[in-house]
């Protein structure tokens, strides 16, 4: 009973002492800081892989691949990868809790909910950009680096190419933060990563089915299509502008972000 | 002080908590007792806003929990054994809790220390026996100086060095001031603990009584009476409300009345007592009488007491 007369600072809960709390959470967990590390890593090596195979192989490309070539977009073949890691760490930064049990603390400590989804948003955001935009630069200069022993580097400088490498981590963050949106609607792990893989792998290639004029008209505004456009450098005919196809991307995760809080809010923990 | 008026919450088709009302008061263990599935937990989440009610209110001391500014520091609650990431230690996930209301390092590990959890702080809670478990739900409940303390059969899995360390833990609570509510299904447990009982048996309220209170109106309270002129004796005291059961030549079981009235009685028909020993129901006893009616899920075609006790019928 000694310990409970200890003076004490209580202080009413604010956002800024639950974002603290969520980066509590977040780093402590080791499935986390593996998690992290392996998408910087694999990041960062896929690209370097890609840049070594096709600096090794060019004299030996058909004319086909050559023309197919991006320097810029072989370099950064590895964000495929991290968008997918750093999506399911977004779906499991809440399922995790639905899963455990920890929810209930989680909201007896914090009974108005929404701090927490916001907290985790800046949390899981503000890491995920603090990782992808150092890895994107790093693998980009790296890569420019092996692919100039054939000549087939492109520069920083180049048209578009520095948008592409900040477009690329804002990317993924909106990614992650997509994510955890699809995790605080579906409360399950399982389910938020199917929805996630579902819109960004499997949609695509269902709009392809329909004819041509439907698909055509659909497919530039399928979520990550629509967020690809911004560290594409030479896009395929009727992709969004950059800027605007970001845009309406961020607009899926803001209606996403929209609908997990009220359904926090309204539904029974 | 957790006030509840009118509370009725239903999951499905399924009524959960009928209508419900009741005040626990501070400076005491109150203890909140029902048959497993009589909507004990159901209560607990209705006051800290986990769920929110059909009808009725949930005040807890004078606000909605959720309007309250540092709501832990008004409930500290233990719901369920296992509320925290599997994956965290127990050190990390107080740390976190602390933090949303301000606290840092300092008061954490006073509560690691408190609950005994000092050389497994750092291990990963998913690890912990479910003893374990219960302890990081008291420092958890603790963390924030809590005027009402809620804790959901706090004893499961508990050895019983450690039983006792939370009875006395919940009796030096309310000593403090604050308001405990504390779960059993264990009446054994709460003769024990608690001052104050409050019994639900299917959502609804059957009774709200000091536990003296309680074992003394059980009907099942009795006077054993042993006498060469038993039968006699029964005749004299013999009414409506009382009943009278032998089980002897010279001895009777009286129920309905108190033992100077069956003393006072054979005095006045000049009948000798050899033994007159008022036999108190126990608290389980008074709590299978009142509940019988209302229990839930009852094994086979049992018995409800039988059932319940865990004898095969």
């Amino acid at each position: 009973m000694e310990a409970l007369k200890l003076p004490l600072g209580v202080e009413p809960v604010t956002q800024r002492r639950v974002v603290r709390s969520e980066w509590t959470k977040l780093i402590s967990l080791r499935s986390t800081r593996w998690a992290l590390a392996a998408t910087l890593l694999l990041a960062i090596g896929i690209g370097v892989l890609a840049c070594i195979v096709f600096e090794s192989r060019w004299a030996h490309l058909s004319v086909h691949d050559k023309a197919d070539f991006h320097p810029l977009s072989v370099s950064l073949a590895g964000i495929n990868f991290a968008q997918l890691s750093l999506g399911v760490l977004g779906v499991l930064a809440i399922t995790g809790e639905y899963s455990t049990g920890m929810i209930r603390s989680t909201m007896a400590a914090v009974p108005r909910r929404v701090p927490v989804l916001w907290g985790k948003a800046i949390v899981f955001g503000a890491t995920a950009l603090a990782i992808s935009l150092p890895a994107t630069f790093v693998v980009f200069f790296v890569g420019q680096a092996i692919l100039s022993g054939e000549g087939i580097n492109v520069a920083i400088s180049h048209p578009g190419v520095l948008r592409a490498l900040i477009g690329a981590p804002l990317f993924l963050t909106a990614m992650g933060l997509f994510g955890l949106a699809l995790g605080a609607i579906l409360r399950s792990t399982a389910g938020g990563i199917a929805a996630l893989a579902g819109i960004v792998f499997v949609l695509p290639p269902i709009v392809g089915l329909l004819p041509t004029s439907v698909a055509n008209s659909i497919d530039p505004y399928l979520p990550s299509n629509a967020g690809g456009a911004i560290w594409t450098i030479n896009p395929d005919p009727g992709t969004l502008a950059p800027w605007a196809g970001f845009g309406i991307f961020c607009a899926y995760v803001v209606v996403a972000m929209a609908i997990a809080e009220t359904l926090l809010v309204r539904r029974d923990a | 002080m957790i006030e509840l008026d009118g509370v009725s919450k239903s999951y499905g088709k399924k009524a959960a908590v009928s209508n419900l009302s009741f005040v626990v008061q501070p400076g005491r263990v109150t203890g909140f007792l029902g048959p497993n599935g009589s909507g004990k937990s159901t209560t607990m989440r209705l006051i800290l806003n986990l769920d929110a009610p059909d009808r009725g209110n949930v005040v807890v001391n004078g606000k909605r929990y959720r309007d309250h500014r540092a709501p832990l520091h008004q409930i500290g609650a233990l719901l369920d054994a296992s509320s925290f990431h599997t994956g965290r230690s127990a050190r990390d996930h107080l740390l976190a809790m602390a933090q949303t209301h301000g606290l840092g390092r300092e008061r954490v590990e006073a509560m690691i220390e408190l609950v005994g959890l000092g050389e497994v702080a750092r291990k990963r809670a998913g690890t912990f026996s479910l003893g374990m478990r219960q302890r990081l739900g008291i420092a958890s409940a603790l963390l924030a100086d809590p005027r009402v303390v809620m804790l959901d059969e706090p004893i499961n899995g508990l050895d019983p060095e450690g039983i006792l360390w939370v009875r006395n833990l919940l009796k030096g609570l309310a000593a403090e001031g604050r308001t405990v509510f504390v779960s059993s299904h264990l009446m054994s447990e709460m003769a024990l603990t608690a001052d104050h009982l409050i019994v639900i048996g299917k959502g609804e309220l059957i009774a709200d009584v000091g536990v003296q209170e309680l074992v003394n109106g059980a009907s099942s309270s009795a006077v054993r009476v042993r006498s060469p002129y038993a039968a006699r004796l029964g005749e004299v005291v013999a009414r409506p409300e009382v009943r009278i059961r032998t089980l002897g030549d010279d001895l009777i079981e009286v129920h309905g009345l108190a033992a100077e009235e069956i003393g006072d009685a054979a005095l006045i028909s000049g009948i000798v007592l050899h033994e007159l020993a008022p036999r108190q129901a126990s608290l389980e006893d008074a709590f299978m009488e009142l509940t019988g009616e209302s229990i839930e899920y009852r094994a086979g075609d049992g018995d409800p007491v039988a059932a319940t006790r865990g004898v095969a019928a």
